[in-house]
């Protein structure tokens, strides 16, 4: 049994490679959401993970990447047609729900509220960016502490990065895809010189581990 | 909590549930103003802001200040509520408002009332004279706008613009498709565009409170943009109920281009007239 430590100390986040058959990541059904956040070359690993999770996944997906302001629609389609499942922007106060994925709309911050619910806002943009990845981790990072994993990919500049401090602040596991594999590698690294990321993946390697996740639900 | 600081960094506030209820507490007996049904996420987040921009290093530093200097409270408002907006934001929508909604009101109608709640600095105020002077039919239409917070109400009122937002509102209104070009508008001046003062001569700016104000008038259409997002699902049903009492049957109503009335519990008094725009027909009383 081959392992690579992961820049986390600490056994509980241990990954092991090669381990056919046995759990790679001590997983459990504790989490409540999923937060991805992406911004410059993140369209395509977005696009495998959507088409890769089964259709059945059941923790929500709450999306927040960087986009036009001025393009309204045609993202939401875009990303739909790749995925296992289809891809909704929230409307304000709308419930989250089981099973679904989100995107924060152009042009509004996606906030996640106390009692599982969608806030948007046209806040100042934070990091040049509205939606702000940032906000939209750190909310639901105070809304749902340790129940949350948060995932980074790659991306252009260092929105999330604090984000992802304040999951891991809150107790929550944080994922960013491996900087060797990001189109721009920015984003990832300016959340591991932020906080502790507990695991550090390639695509792939983040679908293996939704799969596994998911299968604590079933 | 983490926001940036004048420096570029970030601080981390912690800002407690019970902390945001003292204040607002404190706010809602002492000084008129009502935040406790106010989206917790952001207004968790605006008050965090504040204790940035002011050094404040806890919510009770915010309490203290506001308990011995009450005129403080202004600037509270100020900075707790979100004044980001934009001329022609959703250009297909303001497309919609000149090529159906003011058409179709005025089939029945001599005269229009247009009432913005929560018009911030005045843009989309701004946006609607411009509309309404290249139909033509400025005489007809009576504008009245309305936010809860002073010193935004002031901006609008002197109705100039920074420069650097005027890339933005030219895109915008390129987009809506306009008989001018922008620039027709307003000159600039050491920085700021400034409006032409003749476009809201007649546009009536005044304080008012959704939360807490009553029902001051009737109106034919009624613009609530962006404004109850800030607000939690309780108090979008109180204020929606407000909005549908100012409304004359059939007027319309329009919210942000995120907003839904499905969650509130009188939706059943308007029918949808455009979803994708979010205008809506009141049909009941
Ligand atoms: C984001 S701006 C919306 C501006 C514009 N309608 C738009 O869509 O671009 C929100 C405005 O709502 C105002 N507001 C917040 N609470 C309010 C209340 N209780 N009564 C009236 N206005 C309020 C704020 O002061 C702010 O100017």
């Amino acid at each position: 049994m081959k392992k690579r430590s992961i820049r986390r100390s600490g056994i509980k986040y241990c990954k092991v490679v090669g381990d056919l058959g046995m759990s790679k990541y001590k997983l459990d059904n504790t989490y409540r959401a999923i937060v991805l956040g992406g911004s410059a070359g993140s369209f395509q690993g977005i696009t495998k993970i959507l088409s890769s999770i089964p259709d059945s996944f059941e923790l929500p997906i709450i999306m927040c990447l960087h986009r036009l302001k001025h393009v309204r629609n045609g993202f939401v389609e875009a990303l739909s047609i790749k995925s296992t499942k289809p891809v909704t922007e929230p409307y304000d106060k709308e419930k989250l729900k089981k099973g679904k994925v989100y995107l924060a709309p152009s042009n509004y911050h996606l906030c996640v509220e106390l009692g599982n619910s969608f806030s948007l806002s046209t806040e100042e943009m934070v990091n040049n960016s509205r939606p702000s990845i940032d906000i939209t981790l750190e909310t639901a990072a105070y809304s749902y502490k340790k129940r949350l994993i948060g995932i980074l990919l790659s991306g252009a500049n260092k929105d999330g990065a604090l984000g992802m401090k304040a999951i891991k602040d809150n107790g929550g596991l944080t994922i960013v895809q491996d900087p060797n594999e990001c189109m721009i590698k920015t984003m990832p690294e300016s959340a591991l010189q932020a906080t502790t990321i507990d695991h550090v993946l390639k695509v792939t390697e983040i679908i293996e581990f939704l799969i596994e996740l998911d299968k604590n639900y079933k | 909590m983490w926001s940036i600081n004048y420096y570029g960094n970030w601080i981390m506030h912690n800002i407690e549930i019970t902390d945001l209820k003292r204040l607002t507490q404190l706010v809602k007996d002492n000084h008129g103003y009502d935040f406790t049904n106010y989206a917790m996420s952001s207004f968790r987040r605006r008050v965090n802001r504040i204790l940035d921009l002011y050094n404040f290093s806890s919510v009770n530093g915010l309490i203290e200040k506001i308990n011995t200097r009450p005129a403080f409270v202004e600037e509270v408002v100020n900075e707790i509520t979100v004044n980001v907006t934009e001329m022609f934001r959703d250009p297909s929508f303001w497309r919609e408002v000149r090529d159906h909604i003011i058409p179709n009101i005025l089939l029945n109608h001599q005269s229009v009332n247009v009432w913005h709640a929560g018009c911030s600095s005045g843009e989309e105020v701004f946006s609607m004279a411009i509309l309404l002077r290249e139909m033509g039919i400025e005489g007809k239409v009576k504008l009245i706008a309305t936010d809860l917070d002073n010193s935004i109400l002031d901006k609008a009122k002197k109705a100039t613009i920074p420069v650097k937002n005027m890339e933005l509102n030219e895109k915008n209104y390129i987009r809506f498709q306009g008989s001018e070009t922008l620039s027709k508008y307003y000159k600039e001046e050491n920085g700021v565009a400034v409006l032409d003062p003749t476009l809201i001569e007649n546009v009536s700016f005044r304080k008012h409170d959704l939360v807490r104000g009553g029902i001051f008038n009737k109106f034919d259409l009624v613009l609530c943009r962006n404004v109850m997002i800030y607000f939690n699902q309780n108090l979008q049903n109180e204020v929606l109920k407000k909005l549908h009492e100012s409304l004359f049957k059939y007027g319309y109503l329009i919210i942000g281009s995120k907003e839904s009335l499905i969650w509130c519990e009188i939706a059943n008094k308007f029918i949808v007239v455009n979803n994708e725009e979010k205008i809506y027909k009141k049909i009941r009383d």
